[in-house]
């Protein structure tokens, strides 16, 4: 479904000292993710994980290496790949001046669905995640969860075959996280692969069927949460991020 | 994948148009301010004493005014997409979306000349009542049209390369209010020093207000000056779908 070939992304960057220099967030990241599979990119702040998801959406163009979804290149048939991705990004980026139904509306519009497919899927999604009865008001007036909420009914708008959650649960309290938790296996088990980040290992091992663990843009390793705890023979997920992104760092470990 | 054009233009445009339409009273009421000031001021306080050789000082006023508001509303319109870039980060929406990208400055366009010409309408109802004679030809509204394209395509340059409010707000204080001022809106450049003048006949707003007061005086008008404000807005719409595309580099 997903083939990712020795990725990279390099920004112009200013050392230190001042220098034009240039920083490399992702160094030669390859990985497959299967249908229906979730699949959960972990690391530490400025590992890579919200590039990697930038060029994997095409918000920004990699570097070098490749992007394949079922076969089509990013490079080659960006717009064919768009209309079956969903993504909910990492902060809040609704239309302010727009209400949640006119926010849901300008997405499914630009997604090309008729008035009546619209209209229903709106409603379908809204009562779903109960955030039916708020469809007239500005998006500002609603709490942090229900914003969360709605970003990912907006990005289920359009039928995403593979669906892209960048910390889908930062900063929410644990019933929320729980909710959006259910939302997400749902999507899964119809058949939706989902691509996950997020700095709670706990989510990611509860989630996950597969995790990369990315350290400084490069992959520490790739397995699924119980074959990483056999491996290293650590309790939980969390000891094994530790461990690894400690040794990738050069750290001497904390254990 | 076959690209959805008129849909995807008529998208983005629909997004303007609903909030515009919400706030349309408030649009109508607060663009009548400033063009009453200068019909006011210029037409009937300083006007009066002001006599020009195609008449009164109100009816040359009037195809000036006209061109320094369409320029400020329709690039003032288009400003917000800023915002949009670089603090709310809404323009995501429309970069991860399968749509022409080239829509998305067209729809932008599009909506920001709607603003531009609702505000002209508004000032050729005020200059009537205030008693300006002007003829209104079609050609005159395809060079107003032109003119509110012009202005929002720099608009919407300004948009996608500017990173600050503040360097947002420079461009109306060293781009368009010298323009307002020196580009034949409230007097003839003939009367400036001839080097002023070359830099002077080389702005956009310059040839609007000649096109825009020869037309409405019945009076010749060289061609070539709407092939400049032609040339003008294909540019600025080239450079502006380059500017888009480049946000995903």
């Amino acid at each position: 479904m997903i083939d990712v070939e020795h990725l990279m992304k390099c920004f112009p960057h200013k050392d230190k000292n001042g220098k034009e220099t240039v920083k490399t967030a992702v160094r030669d990241l390859s990985f497959s993710v299967g249908k229906g599979e979730i699949f959960g990119l972990l690391g530490p702040n400025g590992a890579g994980k919200t590039t990697t998801i930038r060029m994997m959406t095409m918000q920004t163009q990699p570097t070098s290496g490749k992007i394949i979804y079922n076969g089509l290149d990013t490079a080659k048939a960006p717009q064919a790949i768009k209309s079956y991705l969903g993504v909910v990004p990492q902060h809040i980026n609704f239309d302010q001046d727009l209400t949640v139904g006119e926010n849901l509306e300008l997405h499914a519009r630009l997604h090309h669905m008729n008035r009546k497919e619209r209209q229903q899927r709106i409603a379908e999604l809204l009562d779903y995640v109960e955030l039916g009865d708020v469809i007239h008001d500005g998006v500002r007036r609603l709490s942090g969860g229900m914003k969360r909420r709605l970003l990912i009914v907006r990005a289920l708008i359009h039928h995403p075959q593979i669906l892209f959650l960048d910390e889908p649960t930062v900063a929410l309290d644990p019933q929320v996280r729980r909710r959006i938790w259910d939302l997400v296996r749902g999507m899964a088990a119809r058949g939706v692969t989902v691509f996950l980040t997020t700095h709670y290992i706990e989510e990611a091992e509860a989630l996950c069927d597969r995790v990369a663990i990315l350290s400084k843009g490069e992959l520490v390793d790739l397995d699924s949460p119980a074959h990483l705890r056999e491996k290293t023979n650590l309790p939980n997920l969390e000891e094994v991020f530790l461990a690894m992104t400690d040794k990738a760092e050069g750290r001497g470990g904390r254990r | 994948m076959k690209y959805h054009y008129l849909e995807d233009v008529w998208t983005v445009f629909w997004r303007d148009w609903i909030v515009l339409k919400r706030r349309m009273t408030k649009f109508i009421l607060s663009r009548m301010v400033a063009p009453m000031l200068y019909l006011v001021a210029f037409g009937w306080g300083l006007g009066r004493s002001i006599q020009v050789d195609s008449g009164t000082y109100l009816d040359f006023i009037v195809p000036g005014i006209l061109a320094l508001n369409s320029m400020n509303i329709s690039f003032n319109s288009i400003t917000p997409v800023h915002a949009e870039r670089i603090y709310h980060k809404s323009l995501e929406e429309y970069i991860i979306a399968p749509i022409w990208p080239d829509a998305f400055v067209i729809g932008k366009v599009a909506a920001a000349v709607l603003r531009a010409l609702i505000s002209s309408a508004i000032i050729v109802v005020l200059a009537l009542l205030f008693g300006a004679q002007f003829t209104m030809t079609p050609l005159f509204f395809c060079v107003l049209v032109l003119n509110c394209i012009i202005f929002a395509e720099i608009g919407f340059l300004a948009a996608m390369k500017i990173n600050t409010y503040e360097e947002m707000a420079q461009v109306n204080t060293y781009i368009l209010l010298p323009m307002s001022f020196l580009c034949g809106t409230f007097f003839s450049t003939q009367t400036l020093p001839a080097v002023v003048r070359i830099v002077i006949e080389i702005l956009p707003l310059t040839h609007t207000s000649y096109l825009l007061r020869g037309l409405g005086s019945g009076t010749e008008v060289s061609y070539l000056s709407l092939l400049v404000l032609a040339a003008y807005a294909l540019v600025g719409m080239i450079w502006g779908s380059r500017a888009f595309r480049k946000l995903t580099e």
